[in-house]
């Protein structure tokens, strides 16, 4: 299998230019904020190897919000982010990119500080491109290639049973696999259906990702007995920064929560910003790339087939300090409304959204770190509405299509390849058709 | 958790909350719903002060005709509210149904249902101020409607549309037994909101999902217009805020109710089912048994649940049932119109009966099967209907016949909640009209759903049924047989707010002259 990359290039937008950038992306849309796909400037529908990818303007909305813990605001320079996801390496899609749509490119980084003619674009985004902390894939190696071709062979699986079921209704299932694997294999032949066998998994990731699951609980358990002499004092400094955060209850404007949902539910999928201020503090910052640390290591190695905790439906999330660890980006692209993402998140796995986002100032008060925080429902989808940003671009390479439908494509695709293991079987397959 | 500081009735505060959001007052079958402008302030005030409006208090002898009253923030702003009393209402209510394309994106209120197209309240223009319900045993509607319209009424408002209702009967314009399931509000209190404790459904609701100033399913105050008196005497007359007790509370004992006028092609539908059903009628009553999700008499297509659903009475044996035992959707599809407004779900899939399976759930493990575990908890997405249908009956029999007379017929759908976010607008748009509900595939509620096409051209108009022997059935090409003909947000205020909202004045102690 590939796995998939990712990255995200930062710049600082030059303050003059800032009007015209917005103005440039919004070129590239086909409704507000939805990219299209052969849009002139970077045609991402000839990256078949993109997943997702969105241009960002990152601005400083909340940056009063600090000052309630006693601490000078931050000064952010408005920045253009310019984020994706992608299959096998990230550096060859954008030299990709860089190939087909050079002139796009030029246009857009030309307002940004740093940019000038004369050099390499590569060079300059490579420069330019950050890494996050945490990671989250929905399924590790599926590929863009493997979304198109076992989505077609759902629907062509889909449209030969019913004609099927019309011509020869009551034939035993047995038969109607035999009919269906038949008219797979000559649909293939005939060049309608491709099914490409995935690539050999890259030996060097595979060592890598091997160190990696092994090495980081090794080393936690080597600190261990540290982190035990300590925890009273965690504790502690823990529940006396709990109780004294400031509790900052500000309403979104509503403008500028129409300013995003002008942009949702255009698609089956959305996509989501956060940035905001990490809390003060060596103790905050050392927990929140702690718990930054532990959720990548669990999206690597235990949530990396279809589910995070009980949330199915997010495609690609990724968290990002910036700015010298003094903010934090959160991006993700998710399924359904933004009412329900926040539905899931504060039902099901309010415990994660605090461990992470509770070190972000203006988060709603949490107790012993999971409890409180996304629990109250009200207060944490005002202060998420606060901190989202819209993007100018957002582009995703499969729209009509959910991840568990991804998941679906890839049981049907493994029904045709694999022999069932008993007629129960076949009549579950049959059912997903 | 046991409240109410402002314990009037011995119980829940009763006399101060309006009867529909206790009763469904079924005996006062004729109804008559009076979309009002506000005309004169000043008089709008003095009939607002003294209006009868009936309570939920229990009275020994049953009203034979009730009058409710519900606001628009249009009509709040026109009563002089002051905007910081106003910005207190959630932006839903503020911005209206039909203010925001994204809103009318995602409740499907585009196309045919689009507010452009509607007979009232499309814009802020026509949004009605004040919504009347007036409710009356048969044969009395006429003239209560005449003594309620005197002088001063007229002089207070004018009659800027009506809603049409028929006289109450026990089934919905397709043919259908309806109002079978409601919520069963906990006046009481007694069940818990806590998340360790709701992992089955139950079908008590806290009173905060309906009524505004008490805690909701998240053991939360949703937010209202909370009034400081010190600042504004008339708020004396206002109960106490429970959660800020030096506030005075415009919403306690209030609710929102939504209203949605729904025409119904019971023409178009019957056709269809007949249709697809090769004109076999007992085949046909199957079809649309399985899109509704009951059949036409209010049975379930599920049998009655093992474990008794707690707020469910013993003997309501249509009502008396969940989907556990039919993950597959062979009994009842899961895009069935009722699974899809009520998935009767807990906090987490049936199969969680303590903390480790609990915890191992949490962690996202313990998956059953491929689609479990991918619809919301339903107890914070509860509805408290309170529709009336209207238009001439037409028997499904007569809706196949030659000739079949098309009419304005469908269901004035009304339904209270203390969220209008979380509740409706979350039920219409992550449940019915969800193509990708539950896992679906591009399906949306085969009865009220539009077919809008997804973005990729990928069609909605099918309705699929799961079957036994693998092979599902299929119905293609459905038109839309419900479209939106009118609608609005409106706030059903307690009777203190509403002498509040009328500025009658406080004496000394408090209390309203």
């Amino acid at each position: 299998m590939t796995p998939q990359s990712n990255f995200l290039i930062m710049a600082v937008i030059k303050p003059e230019r800032l009007l015209e950038l917005r103005e440039i992306l919004g070129s590239m849309t086909s409704k507000p904020g939805f990219a299209n796909p052969h849009n002139e400037l970077v045609p991402f529908a000839r990256l078949d190897t993109l997943h997702v990818a969105r241009f960002t303007i990152v601005e400083a909305k909340t940056a009063e919000d600090i000052c309630q813990h006693g601490v000078p605001e931050h000064q952010w320079k408005t920045s253009l982010a310019f984020l994706g996801d992608c299959d096998g390496s990230a550096e060859l899609l954008l030299k990709t990119m860089v190939d087909i749509a050079e002139p796009g490119l030029r246009k857009i980084f030309s307002t940004c500080e740093g940019f000038n003619d004369q050099q390499s674009v590569l060079n300059w985004m490579l420069s330019h491109d950050i890494k996050p902390q945490a990671n989250y894939i929905n399924w590790v190696g599926r590929t863009v290639r493997q979304v198109h071709e076992e989505a077609a062979l759902h629907k062509s699986l889909s449209g030969y049973m019913q004609q099927l079921v019309a011509d020869k209704g009551d034939q035993d299932i047995r038969a109607f696999r035999q009919d269906l694997l038949t008219h797979v294999e000559l649909e293939v032949e005939a060049g309608r259906l491709t099914i490409t066998t995935p690539e050999a998994t890259p030996a060097g990731w595979k060592l890598r990702n091997l160190i990696h699951m092994f090495g980081i609980p090794v080393m936690l358990l080597l600190i261990s007995p540290l982190i035990l002499i300590f925890s009273p004092f965690i504790l502690w400094k823990l529940r006396s920064l709990e109780t004294t955060d400031p509790e900052i209850t500000l309403r979104p404007d509503r403008s500028h929560i129409q300013s995003m949902s002008i942009q949702e539910d255009h698609d089956v999928s959305n996509h989501f910003n956060v940035f905001g201020d990490v809390k003060p503090g060596l103790f905050r910052l050392i927990l929140l790339k702690f718990i930054l640390l532990l959720l990548d290591y669990s999206a690597r190695h235990v949530y990396n087939r279809g589910f995070l905790t009980r949330i199915r439906s997010i495609h690609f999330a990724r968290w990002v300090l910036l700015d010298n660890n003094r903010h934090l980006f959160f991006a993700s692209n998710y399924d359904g409304s933004h009412e329900s993402y926040m539905d899931d998140f504060v039902n099901k796995v309010a415990w994660g959204l605090n461990l992470v986002f509770s070190n972000g100032v203006a988060y709603p008060r949490t107790r012993w770190l999971v409890k409180g925080g996304a629990e109250r429902e009200h207060l944490y989808k005002k202060t998420l509405r606060r901190h989202q940003l819209p993007s100018e671009v957002w582009y995703k390479a499969y729209p009509g299509l959910t991840a568990f439908d991804l998941a679906r494509n890839s049981r049907i695709r493994a029904g045709v390849e694999q022999y069932p293991v008993d007629d129960e079987a076949i009549r579950e397959w049959l059912r997903l058709l | 958790m046991k409240s109410n500081t402002n314990n009037s009735a011995g119980g829940f505060e009763f006399d101060d909350v309006q009867s529909l959001i206790r009763f469904g007052n079924a005996r006062l079958v004729e109804s008559c719903f009076l979309l009002l402008k506000i005309a004169d302030v000043l008089a709008a005030r003095e009939w607002l002060a003294s209006a009868d409006i009936s309570t939920a208090l229990l009275k020994d002898e049953l009203p034979e005709q009730i009058i409710q009253i519900a606001f628009s923030a249009q009509g709040m702003k026109m009563m002089q509210l002051s905007d910081e009393i106003i910005e207190g209402f959630s932006d839903e209510f503020i911005v209206g149904m039909q203010g925001d394309e994204s809103r009318s994106r995602r409740l499907g209120d585009i196309g045919e249902n689009h507010p452009q197209q509607w007979d009232w309240g499309g814009s802020v223009e026509e949004m009605p101020h004040i919504v009347l319900l007036l409710y009356s045993i048969k044969g009395g509607l006429t003239k209560f409607r005449q003594q309620l319209e005197d002088d001063h009424f007229i002089t207070a408002f004018e009659v800027s549309g009506e809603l049409p209702t028929d006289e109450l009967g026990v089934r919905e314009p397709f043919g259908f037994v309806d109002g079978i399931s409601q919520p069963r509000i906990d006046w009481e209190q007694k069940q818990s909101t806590d998340i360790h404790q709701r992992d089955q459904y139950s079908n008590w609701l806290v009173p905060g999902e309906v009524v505004l100033g008490y805690r909701n399913e998240y053991g939360l105050y949703t937010p209202r217009p909370l009034v400081d008196a010190e600042q504004d005497e008339l708020a004396l007359n206002l109960p106490q805020a429970e959660d800020e007790p030096g506030l005075r509370d415009l919403g306690r004992n209030g609710s929102y109710l939504v209203i949605r006028q729904l025409h119904q092609d019971v023409i178009g539908f019957w056709k269809t089912v007949h249709r697809e059903s090769d004109l076999d009628p007992h085949k046909a009553d199957e079809l649309a048994a399985s899109m509704v999700g009951r059949k036409r008499d209010g049975s379930p297509l599920i049998s009655s649940s093992q474990r008794l659903i707690p707020g469910i009475s013993r003997n309501s044996i249509n009502n008396q049932f969940n989907y556990d035992l039919d993950p597959d959707g062979i009994r009842c599809p899961v895009s069935s119109h009722i699974r899809r407004s009520n998935p009767r779900t807990g906090d987490y899939p049936p199969d969680v009966n303590g903390f480790l399976s609990r915890m191992i759930r949490l962690a996202g493990f313990g998956q059953k099967r491929p689609d479990d575990d991918l619809i919301a908890s339903s107890r914070f997405h509860r509805l408290l209907r309170r529709g009336r249908s209207y238009g001439p009956r037409l028997h499904p029999e007569d809706a196949i016949r030659k000739g079949a007379e098309k009419a304005d017929r469908g269901l004035e759908f009304m339904c209270l909640v203390g969220n209008i976010n979380r509740q409706f607008e979350f039920v219409q748009n992550a449940w019915i009209m969800n193509s990708k509900f539950a896992g679906l595939k591009n399906e949306r509620d085969p009865l009220t759903g539009t077919r809008e096409p997804l973005i990729n051209g990928a069609e909605t108009d099918k309705f699929k049924q799961p079957t036994n022997a693998g092979p599902s059935c299929i119905t293609h090409d459905m038109a839309q047989f419900v479209t939106v003909r009118g609608g609005g947000y409106f706030f059903m205020p307690g009777i203190r707010a509403l002498r509040y909202i009328a500025r009658v004045k406080t004496k000394k102690d408090g209390d309203s002259v």
